[in-house]
Order: structure tokens, then C-alpha cells, then sequence
């Protein structure tokens, strides 16, 4: 089938305001869907669930979460490993309170419990911008990370101070603690990555978008057409770290089983997600999953090639990522600053015009 | 088309002025030192065109800033539909009634025309962020009825080719008109636009005076605007506002506005396009 959108005509603005207004990308979507729901469930081991898949799941949530915040409200944010942690902790607290309630209620509610963190810390975006925000936000990474090791209530007094997941069900299925299944853990993951990403493009497409990004791109223009600055910035810091702290949820109960608070969420993680949006697209859905897929699987790439394939050292292959990574980020930040998702646009513009130049 | 058989149909309406919608009232607004509006008062009334004119650095943004709530002047008041405005941000004042488009364009460059002009509707809109997550239902409805009202605006700018292109890559008399549209969207009572010909060309400027006095006429609404070009303001304005380094030194019609010695003085004094 040839790609086009000729003779596809929009013959109301509802089928003109879909998620993919192209028939191609429509079933291309339902394609990947019914392979991610009932094929890969049936192939998935152990090496493809805690190497790639969920960690690609839990970081595409986190990346749609702060690309909420920074690519579509324009509000940057140093601060999301300490959100992650805030859901980390509230799905611990949540699991040892309360055993038998469903896994899916503790990562919804750890997400609620982090979008109110989230607009706390989000105050001061009412009076300060860009760089003094991203300080603001540092701050708050740095504080959140501090408490949760200070506190001994957070990790209910154990002796080594991390926190460990017990065994938890959702919907019956074991998803958490020592005996899980990987195609439970993975379908449990990629439904909450399914469910809210096609709950923030809703979001994204209506009138709260709107508003995001008008105080994105002109916030006097803005405020003059009625935005309210309090309301469209306090909302993108709360709908984000909502989703920033399912990403924590998943990332500890489901992913690792156990963490140390300043190991798997210091500033670190804030970064590591923060580069997933630039390579992957600001202010892009798209972005935030092609950002999230790269970022995991060129670390596995890079050690595949560099250690088993040519023999050199690992500490030889983490220098060549690390040097890799921020090469990418400059070339990006210069060239393309909306990322993989322009890439993947530009080709699909190609296609569509196939075969004839222009 | 023809610009004075438009003016002619446009005054053979014979509309009638009516009340007051906007007063401002011995209003005196200093930065530091400086003074850029000194004591000035004057109306706009409901359904009229009234132009502010004056040599650059006159103070007639400053007076739209006023209005529109962006400064707040140390001393006088701002009359709105006969009620004395109390002290309130931007965007409560846009939900009253008021819309403007900005001297340097300000539109929201990394949207589309159609969603720079839906943003004009964002005061209308009501679903809340449950129905907006769910989409389908409620939400898409008043998504749908917004777009009608919106695709109508485009229809009348006749910037139906540009509706899906990001704003920011537009040639600069398309952007001014997609502002115009922005600000139309919201339906105001009173729609502020600061200096919406500048820059453009003499085409680009016959097709805007033609969209402003479509929009007083078929709309009926109240438009209170700036411009330096003597011609179109003769043309297009009811009534005028002379501004001269912060002082009032003109109001009236036309005709008698060019004829008053002191604004005269004022364009002759000053270098001036
Ligand atoms: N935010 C501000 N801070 C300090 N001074 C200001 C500010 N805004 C305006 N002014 C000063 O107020 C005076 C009037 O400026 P204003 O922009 O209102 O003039 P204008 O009549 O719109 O001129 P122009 O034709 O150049 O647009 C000028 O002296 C200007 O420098
Ligand atoms: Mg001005």
C-alpha cells in the first residue's frame, strides 16, 4: 500500500481531530498494538523484560511526563528523579499499609500523591523562568532525595535504608516481588504506557494543551487571550509529575524490586530523562517514546558491539557512551531541536509525496 | 477592492454611535521618571472606530496596555460597560470582553494558525480536565462546536491555506492577519489593535482596513485602534485620539483633528513616515 492522504478527505472535524488523522498510521498503531498485546507476551524472557522493555515502558512514561512540563509548557525542570522517588515512596508506603490493595490503585494513587508534590515545588514558576526555574527544580531534586534518606519513616526503619518491594497482584497476576512472570510485568507496564499516553495526547489536543502552549511559546499573549499563568503552569507541573511518579512506581516496585533513594533517582535520572526529550523531540508524544527507546538501547548496543563484538573493556564502552551522549545532545540542541520525532516526520513527508521530488 | 466605495457603504450604515462602553479617566502612568501618560481622559463608544494617533513614543501602547491591564497607572480610573474597573490581572479583564493584537506580533509561534485562533476561544471552553483526559463525548463536542465558530473566522480572513502551517515560518501580513483572528475568536466587546497596518504593503493594507471595517460592521464590534498612517485612520476611524508625549492634545472627528493647529505641530515637529 502506497502511503497517502490522498482521497482519505476529512469530511467532519472530528475525523480531522484525531490522534492519526492518516488512515496508513492508524493501522500501523493498531498493528504495533495488537503485536505489543498478543505476541510479544508469548516471545518476552527475562533478558528482554528487565533489559529493554520495561525499561523502556517506564522511561516513556516518565518522558511523556516531563515533556509535559518542558516541551509543551515551556517550564524547565531539573527535578525529575526527585518526583520519580515521591512515587517510588508512595507505592512503598502504599504496598506495606495496605497488602491487599491492587497494584494498579497503588501506582495511580503514587502518581496523584507526586502531582501534588509536584505543584508545590511548581510555585515558584509563578514568579521566576528558565534557568533560575531549573535551579528552583534542582533544588527540589536535591531536597526530595535528602528527605527520603533522612527520614527513616519513608523506608519503615530497615536496617539498610533501601526500600524492597514485597509481593504484590494486580488483577490476581503477581507483578511485583521475587516470582513474577515477565509477560506479566511487561503487559501490567504497557498498559499503563498505552492508557495515559493516549490520555495525554487527549489532553494535549484540547483546550488544557492550548493553554500549555500558548504560556510555552508567548505567556503575555497568553495571559491577554484569558489563560490564567497560575492555572496552565500549576496544572502541567501536576499532570507531569503524575506521570512522573508512575514512572518512579514502576520503576521500583515492578523494574528493580528494591532501590536506594540516591542511586536510582539523584540528579542523574533527572538527566537521563531530560536527554530522552531532547533526542527524542520537545513538545512531541512521538519524541518522548523514540527519546526513551534510544536512550535505553544504545547503552545495549554500544556493549554488544564495543565489548562482545571487539573485545574492549566495559569501563572502555561506558566512556564511548558517555562521550556518545553528549555529542548528541549538542548536535541536537544545534540542528534539530525537536529531535528524533522531526527525523521521523521528515521521512514520513518524503513518503507521502513518493515518488516525485516535491 | 476599492477602499472608498467600501468607506462610502461603510457610512451609508448609517450606524449610530451608542453608549459609552470604555472610559478612562485622568489616568497618569510614570515609569521611574518618566511620564508616559499624563492625565488623559476620553470614551469609546459602543460600535464606533476610534483611533489613537501620535508621533512615536506618544504613549498610545502604553494607553492600550493600560486598558488591556498590562500597566497599572499610578493614578485614574478605567470605566468598563459603566462599571469602575477594580485592579485585576490580563486575563480576568480578556473574560470581561476585551481582545488586542500587539505591535510587535505576539502570536504563539510554535502552534498552527488553526490553534493559535482556537486559543481564542479558551474562555468558552468548560469541560474539565476528566472529560478532556476521556475525549470522546463532552469534550469533543465543545471541541467541535469551537472549530465551527473558528473555521468561520478563517473563512472571513481568507487564510484557509494556512490553517494547519505553524505560525512562526508565515510571511509577517499573514501573521497580522492570524492575530487579528486570534483576537476575533474570543468575540470581544471591545477589540484593541496596535498598529495592525505596520510594515505591510499597500495591497496587504487595503485588504486589513477591509477586514477591520467588515468586522465593526457585520459584528458590530467596538474597535479602538492605532495607526500611523493618516490616510487609513481618516478613512477608517469615527473619531480620533491625538497623543503627544504623554499629553492629550486631540479628540474629535476627522476632519477636525487634522485641522487643530497643535496636532499640526505635533507630525510637523516630529520625524515621521
Ligand atoms: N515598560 C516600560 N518601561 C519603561 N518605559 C516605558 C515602558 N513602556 C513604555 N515606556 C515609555 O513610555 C513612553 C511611551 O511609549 P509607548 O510605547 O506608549 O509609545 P507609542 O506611542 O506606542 O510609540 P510608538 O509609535 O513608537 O509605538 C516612551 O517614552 C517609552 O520609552
Ligand atoms: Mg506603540
Amino acid at each position: 500500500m502506497i502511503y497517502r492522504e490522498t482521497g482519505d478527505f476529512k469530511t467532519s472535524y472530528a475525523d480531522d481531530q484525531q490522534i492519526f488523522p492518516i488512515a496508513q498510521d492508524r493501522f500501523a498503531f493498531l498493528a504495533l498494538m495488537a503485536v505489543a498485546f498478543l505476541v510479544v507476551p508469548f516471545l518476552i524472557d527475562d533478558y528482554w523484560e528487565k533489559s529493554i522493555l520495561l525499561p523502556f515502558l517506564v522511561y516513556a512514561l516518565a518522558a511523556i511526563g516531563l515533556n509535559i512540563l518542558t516541551g509543551y509548557c515551556g517550564q524547565v525542570s531539573l527535578g525529575t528523579g526527585g518526583f520519580m522517588a515521591v512515587g517510588a515512596y508512595s507505592a512503598y508506603k502504599l504496598m506495606t499499609a495496605f497488602p491487599s490493595l491492587d497494584m494498579s490503585l497503588v501506582v495511580i494513587t503514587s502518581g496523584l500523591i507526586t502531582a501534588m508534590v509536584g505543584m508545590l515545588f511548581g510555585l515558584p514558576s509563578l514568579r521566576i523562568k528558565g534557568f533560575y526555574l531549573a535551579v528552583a527544580t534542582l533544588a527540589a531534586q536535591f531536597f526530595l532525595v535528602w528527605l527520603f534518606n533522612k527520614i527513616p519513616w519513608f523506608y519503615n526503619y530497615s536496617a539498610t535504608g533501601q526500600i524492597t518491594a514485597p509481593e504484590r497482584f494486580a488483577f490476581g497476576v503477581p507483578v511485583t516481588g521475587p516470582a513474577t512472570d515477565p509477560w506479566a510485568t511487561y503487559l501490567f507496564c504497557l498498559a499503563f504506557v498505552v492508557l495515559f499516553g493516549l490520555i495525554a495526547k487527549n489532553l494535549l489536543r484540547g483546550r488544557i494543551g492550548r493553554s500549555w502552549m500558548a504560556i510555552r511559546d508567548m505567556d503575555i499573549a497568553a495571559e491577554i487571550i484569558g489563560v490564567d499563568p497560575l492555572k496552565a503552569k500549576l496544572s502541567a507541573f501536576g499532570v507531569s509529575s503524575f506521570y512522573i511518579g508512575m514512572a518512579g512506581a514502576l520503576y521500583f516496585a515492578v523494574l528493580f524490586g528494591a532501590v536506594e533513594v540516591g542511586e536510582a533517582f539523584g540528579i542523574n535520572a533527572s538527566f537521563e530523562v531530560m536527554f530522552m526529550i531532547i533526542i527524542g523531540g520537545l513538545g512531541s508524544m512521538m519524541g518522548s517514546f523514540l527519546g526513551a527507546g534510544f536512550v535505553v538501547l544504545l547503552p545495549i548496543l554500544l556493549k554488544t558491539v564495543l565489548v562482545d563484538g571487539f573485545d574492549l573493556g566495559t569501563a572502555f564502552a561506558k566512556y564511548i557512551e558517555i562521550t556518545a551522549f553528549g555529542a548528541l545532545i549538542i548536535t541536537f540542541l544545534i540542528a534539530e531541536p525537536h529531535g528524533l520525532a522531526r527525523l521521523w516526520a521528515i521521512v514520513k513527508e518524503r513518503l507521502r509525496i513518493w515518488p516525485f521530488p516535491h | 477592492m476599492n477602499m472608498d466605495a467600501q468607506l462610502a457603504a461603510h457610512l451609508s450604515g448609517g450606524r449610530q454611535a451608542g453608549g459609552t462602553l470604555l472610559e478612562v479617566k485622568n489616568i497618569t502612568l510614570r515609569f521611574g521618571g518618566v511620564e508616559a501618560l499624563k492625565n488623559i481622559s476620553f470614551d469609546i463608544r459602543e460600535g464606533e472606530i476610534r483611533a489613537i494617533i501620535g508621533p512615536n513614543g506618544a504613549g498610545k501602547s502604553s494607553m492600550l496596555n493600560v486598558i488591556s491591564g498590562f500597566y497599572h497607572p499610578q493614578e485614574g480610573e478605567v470605566w468598563f460597560r459603566g462599571e469602575k474597573r477594580r485592579p485585576m490581572r490580563p486575563h480576568q479583564i480578556a473574560r470581561q470582553g476585551l481582545a488586542r493584537t500587539f505591535q510587535n506580533i505576539a502570536l504563539f509561534k510554535g502552534m498552527s494558525t488553526l490553534d493559535n485562533i482556537m486559543t481564542g476561544r479558551l474562555t468558552m471552553m468548560r469541560r474539565n480536565m476528566l472529560w478532556q483526559a476521556l475525549w470522546k463525548g463532552p469534550a469533543e463536542a465543545e471541541e467541535i462546536a469551537h472549530r465551527e465558530a473558528v473555521e468561520r473566522i478563517i473563512d472571513f480572513l481568507e487564510i484557509q491555506h494556512i490553517r494547519k502551517k505553524p505560525v512562526g515560518a508565515l510571511p509577517y501580513g499573514l501573521q497580522k492577519r492570524v492575530e487579528l483572528g486570534r483576537a476575533l475568536a474570543a468575540e470581544p466587546k471591545l477589540l484593541l489593535l496596535d498598529e495592525p497596518m505596520a510594515g505591510m504593503n499597500v495591497e496587504e493594507k487595503e485588504d486589513m482596513s477591509r477586514f477591520i471595517l467588515d468586522v465593526n460592521d457585520e459584528f458590530g464590534t467596538t474597535i479602538a485602534l492605532i495607526e500611523h498612517d493618516m490616510g487609513v485612520v481618516m478613512d477608517l476611524s469615527d473619531r480620533v485620539v491625538v497623543l503627544d508625549y504623554g499629553r492629550k492634545i486631540g479628540d474629535g472627528a476627522p476632519a477636525e483633528v487634522r485641522a487643530n493647529p497643535e496636532v499640526i505641530d505635533a507630525y510637523l515637529g516630529v520625524a515621521h513616515e
